[in-house]
């Protein structure tokens, strides 16, 4: 890979049952790009998680993914309301989700810990009524 | 074994696109993140969730195939993305717990 390969995607923030397009397109496209399975687990994870944080959180937003020679990035980036606390939005079982989202298996409070766990960096841009922009890498 | 196997112990396939699958251990969780930051590449994943998201989920985790406890089925449309997404899925009428002193057996 001499370029880098950029893939553009729009979350519904509405749909919540076709969330993970996004994630499952990617990780399709990496695996054409030949990368190793653990690669593509730990974005494709990563991703699925920001996707769903933004559909439950944020009414939706956008995905931009880079693959580089070095590594994969992932920018997420939603107008929803914001993260007051990200330290304590770090934290494993910390969650503002509804019941409604909790009784689809969602809302553990391990979306956030999870896409710092599966990528190699994790940068956190939050403004309370604004929006979140998550920049997220994994290396190669 | 494979997840073709499954079948001769009392787990009924509901969709099985990738038969020749590899199970090569197992989890049990019906927190979907817990799952992905848990559940290995290649585990056979025990669940009573059925909603859409599991497919999703087994994808990215990379799971050799979802087995539904306690008599647990899908809806249709959700049989269909999973095989359309290569998902393994199986029922079984035991609980988790009974599901995975099955498996234990087995693998």
């Amino acid at each position: 890979m001499s370029e880098e390969l950029k893939f553009h995607f729009i979350v519904d923030g509405d749909d919540f049952t076709s969330a993970g397009k996004a994630s499952v397109q990617v990780k399709k496209n990496l695996r054409q790009l030949g990368l190793s399975p653990e690669t593509i687990r730990r974005v494709s994870i990563a991703m699925y998680e920001g996707e769903i944080n933004m559909v439950i959180h944020a009414g939706g937003g956008v995905a931009d993914v880079t693959v580089t020679e070095d590594y994969i990035e992932i920018l997420l980036s939603d107008k929803g309301p914001g993260i007051k606390d990200i330290d304590q939005a770090m934290q494993e079982g910390f969650s503002t989700a509804s019941d409604n989202i909790r009784s689809l298996g969602f809302g553990a409070g391990m979306g956030l810990p999870n896409m710092k766990r599966y990528t190699d960096y994790m940068d956190i841009k939050s403004t309370v009524g604004v929006g979140t922009d998550i920049t997220m890498r994994v290396n190669i | 074994m494979t997840v073709e196997a499954l079948t001769e112990y009392g787990f009924e396939a509901i969709c099985m696109p990738d038969p020749d699958r590899e199970i090569t251990g197992v989890y049990i969780g019906d927190l979907l993140s817990w799952v992905m930051g848990r559940a290995k590449s290649g585990d056979a994943w025990l669940t009573i969730m059925s909603n859409i998201n599991i497919v999703a989920v087994a994808s990215l985790a990379d799971t050799s195939c979802i087995i539904l406890a306690e008599g647990v089925t899908l809806e249709s449309d959700v049989i269909k993305t999973a095989e359309a997404k290569d998902i393994n899925v199986f029922s079984f009428s035991g609980s988790c717990y009974d599901a995975a002193v099955l498996l234990s057996g087995l693998l």
